[in-house]
């Protein structure tokens, strides 16, 4: 099985660690992922916030790289690339007038017929049984609390990705892996994501509800699938303690780590070690 | 040659806005065959049946064609206008060049040229029509109603005493309905058992009706005035002749932990049952799944235990045969399920809003029986999960209802009224409580109802917010609920005791299955539909099939009960 892969400039940057983690998966689970040749910036933010022909261009350029390269399927990791591209593709898809604009903005024809998938999909098409039947180390002392942030789900219209208030998807692969993720209140709450640079007081108020609750609820770590929920939670997890005055002490972990560390790969393979939060007794190796 | 007279109706501007009514009259007097066309702005109208009558008696029609509306509204209008004037109803004949012309186009020149059409083709049948003479056919003079909520209740009374039969079928163990649930009911807060169980009693006890409860609609033949309807007597375990209603079966039954139907699961009931005390029949009814014997074959405990030999674990279900002239469907309703679970791909509940994972988030019908005297704690106001007193309860309105996101566009229509009633019992029973309601807009349109409202909010001290619920959580035993208020323009979040959600009307669970036994039309929601919203309110496009109650509408209690002179008058 081979997916398209659109990293985002998350994954090749701040979070390089996902990457990681999401390659040393795939090759375990024999997924390939190649990589879009000469991909773009989704415009994130500030495209769409901005201009709206630019926030379908940005991501219609890499709809186009991947129809060329006859790519059907695309993860994209990062929720909000993914939101973007879904959002270009369905945009081109509904109307002739956008394909022939885009087409000519871009330079390379584009339908917007890709799939794009987030993370959870990808474990999804290459099977819950199959990843079971995959796990070396049972989870068994893992009581994560499975966090999807806005974007994973929303918009609802756009995504279409499992119930937007109320998902499951990421508890079910994590029941798989032996761990019982606990059932909590801020699993689709705001992490305050971009504000973390203009406004850090704001997602250090969001992070400090969202870890409070997770513990409260019995969660010993968090597990996320978005690169910017992992940086308010994880890196900003010291900062959070300073000024409440608390001790969380929750390890943040990828969704790909946790599978990762079920099918038997340790926590370098997995850059684990990168995280700020110390994954502590969980992560023996 | 034929003599036929065309009259061709403005319908207001409903026609003349889309057709070129004065070119089609000068076309239509061309077909050969027509003695004379006219046009008039209202021809259903005391002056435009007088044109009809005098141009049939001057003229010497041998025919008619009226072109206006639909048959299904007016032919029985002008037929019996014909029919004055000396001419065979059945020579009358109209062209719908309303719905079937000016309505569905813009394009003046073409749908004038579709009416002009449309009335040659009618010209057409009534030159080849027969004058014909209606036969006589012998009726059974008796009523099936389907349903005995509060609706039914009345319809079957209504009818009964007006001196026929009435035959009740009432698929619960005992007839009711919701209504038999409520604790008081708006605007007057009267005791809802006060209005209902007397008449519940007189149905009961009524000559001329007789009832089936625990039994279903199995299959309808036959026509108006005749029709053959199988009625599915479900098993009940009880003979109810036999039965004196003593309770020695219920007290004794070991097998308690059934959640009861009665109560919405807010306590238990036995295997061997009564619905509740005023129920009638005041006759038990043996839960199959629930009953030990069933189970085991060990117990039989009530069999033992009665004096009249009641008890039949060899019941069986029995099809039995009745012979009406004319039914009235009050099937009744259901509330929409909140929960993630949909009966319907088109709907999606609010799975936000934790009902089902939080016992203290209710529907606003368990609200109902938390503050009703008959209710599992007695009236007294005591959340489900401990049994404490809520301080601070929230009432959450429109939970399914104009949401077009959640497959529900409609307003259920007695939410406001009920929401602003709940929190007079509450304050009325903890006076030192807060009641706190997130509402869209209030709809309290109905006599002394708006004044009801406003009492909730200046005498009971309700707190209203404008603004939707976006999520219901619970934190340190606390319900968080979070929501806006818009007036304000800021978020408010409120850490409650209870939450009572006031979840949609939606038509009773089988409404569906019941209007294709009974082929009866029903709208994109499952709502039964009349045959006219004004004209025919109560009938169905079925002759002598009658609807009344919530299977038409959402519908609050005062409502059947206005409609039921006008359905008795009908039924005869």
């Amino acid at each position: 099985m081979e997916f398209g892969y659109y990293p985002g400039c998350a994954l090749h940057g701040s979070s390089n660690d996902y990457e990681k983690s999401i390659r040393a998966c795939m090759k375990v689970l024999n997924a390939g992922l190649k990589e879009l040749d000469d991909w773009i910036c989704c415009g994130a933010t500030a495209a769409h916030s901005l201009n709206h022909k630019l926030s379908t261009a940005l991501p219609a350029r890499n709809l186009a790289i991947a129809e060329r390269d006859g790519v059907g399927s695309v993860l994209a990791p990062c929720p909000m690339c993914s939101m973007e591209l879904i959002k270009a593709g369905r945009a081109l898809r509904e109307s002739e007038q956008m394909r022939r604009q885009m087409s000519e903005i871009v330079e390379l024809k584009v339908e917007g017929k890709t799939d794009v998938i987030n993370l959870i999909q990808v474990f999804e098409r290459i099977g819950i049984e199959t990843i079971k039947s995959a796990v070396k180390n049972p989870l068994a002392d893992l009581k994560p609390a499975c966090y999807y942030g806005c974007l994973l789900t929303r918009p609802a219209k756009v995504v279409q990705f499992d119930d937007c208030e109320r998902p499951r998807s990421m508890e079910l692969i994590l029941e798989a892996l032996g761990a019982a993720p606990v059932s909590w209140n801020y699993a689709t709450e705001c992490c305050g994501a971009g504000l973390t640079m203009a406004n850090e007081a704001t997602v250090l108020e969001l992070a400090n509800k969202i870890l409070k609750n997770a513990a409260g609820s019995g969660a010993n770590c968090i597990v996320v699938a978005c690169p910017m929920c992992h940086v308010n939670l994880d890196m900003k997890q010291s900062a959070v303690e300073r000024r409440y005055d608390t001790a969380h002490g929750l390890p943040i972990y990828y969704l790909s780590d946790v599978v990762g560390l079920a099918l038997g790969l340790n926590k370098k393979e997995l850059a684990i070690d990168k995280h700020f939060v110390c994954a502590r007794a969980q992560v023996k190796r | 040659m034929a003599r036929i007279g065309v009259f061709i109706c403005w319908c207001g501007e409903n026609i003349a806005r889309t057709v070129d009514i004065e070119k089609a009259t000068a076309e239509v007097a061309k077909i050969p065959g027509v003695r004379c066309a006219i046009n008039y702005k209202y021809m259903c109208s005391d002056p435009g049946q007088a044109m009809v009558r005098e141009k049939i008696q001057r003229e010497k029609l041998q025919g008619v064609v009226v072109a206006s509306c639909s048959p299904h509204m007016h032919l029985k209008t002008f037929r019996a206008a014909a029919k004055t004037a000396g001419l065979n109803p059945y020579l009358v004949e109209m062209a719908n060049v309303r719905e079937h012309c000016s309505w569905v186009h813009h394009d003046k020149e073409k749908a004038t040229e579709k009416a002009i059409g449309l009335i040659r083709m009618t010209v057409g049948k009534v030159l080849r029509n027969r004058a014909l003479d209606p036969i006589k056919v012998p009726l059974t003079k008796r009523a099936l109603v389907i349903g005995g909520g509060v609706a039914g209740i009345q319809a079957a009374l209504d009818i009964a005493d007006a001196g026929c039969e009435v035959v009740l079928v009432e698929r619960e163990p005992s007839i009711g309905g919701k209504m038999a649930g409520l604790s008081e009911t708006f605007p007057t807060l009267d005791c809802s058992q006060c209005i209902l169980t007397p008449r519940m009693v007189e149905t009961g006890q009524h000559p001329n009706i007789k009832l089936y409860s625990y039994s279903e609609i199995e299959s309808v033949e036959g026509f108006v005035g005749n029709f053959k309807v199988t009625i599915r007597k479900k098993a009940r375990y009880i003979d109810i002749d036999k039965c004196t209603g003593c309770g020695e079966c219920w007290t004794k039954c070991p097998s308690k932990k059934t959640p009861s139907e009665f109560d919405y699961g807010l306590a238990n009931r036995t295997a061997i049952y009564m619905p509740f005390p005023q129920a009638v029949p005041a006759r038990p009814v043996i839960d199959k799944d629930a009953c030990i014997k069933f189970k085991t074959g060990k117990c039989g405990l009530c069999l033992k235990r009665c004096q009249a030999g009641a008890i039949n674990f060899e019941d069986e279900d029995k099809l039995i045969t009745e012979e009406v002239g004319a039914i009235v469907t009050a099937a009744g309703y259901q509330l929409y399920d909140i929960g993630k679970d949909q009966p319907n791909a088109k709907l999606s509940g609010y799975g936000e809003y934790g009902y089902g994972e939080y016992a203290d988030v209710i529907t606003s019908l368990q609200f109902e029986r938390l503050s009703s005297a008959s209710g599992p704690t007695s009236g007294e106001i005591k959340r489900p999960s401990d049994g404490e007193t809520p301080k601070k309860v929230v009432f959450v309105s429109c939970v399914g209802s104009r949401d077009n996101a959640k497959g529900i566009s409609y307003c259920s229509k007695i939410c406001c009224m009920y929401t602003a009633k709940h929190t007079m019992l509450y304050k009325h029973k903890v006076h030192d409580g807060e009641a706190h309601v997130f509402y869209m807009d209030i709809r309290a349109g109905g006599k002394n109802y708006e004044e009801f409202v406003r009492r909730a909010i200046e005498q009971d001290g309700a707190i209203y917010h404008r603004g939707r619920v976006s999520k219901i959580t619970r934190e340190n035993g606390k319900l968080i609920v979070r929501g806006a208020d818009t007036l304000v323009g800021e978020p408010v979040t409120i850490e409650a005791d209870m939450v009572v959600l006031a979840a949609a009307m939606r038509p009773a669970v089988g409404v569906l299955e019941l209007a294709q036994k009974l082929k009866l039309g029903y709208d994109e929601f499952g709502f039964l539909s009349e045959s006219h919203p004004k004209l025919r309110p109560v009938e169905t496009n079925t002759a002598g099939i009658y609807i009344c109650g919530a299977c038409q509408a959402p519908k609050d209690i005062p409502r059947p009960w206005r409609r039921r002179r006008r359905r008795r008058a009908k039924c005869w």
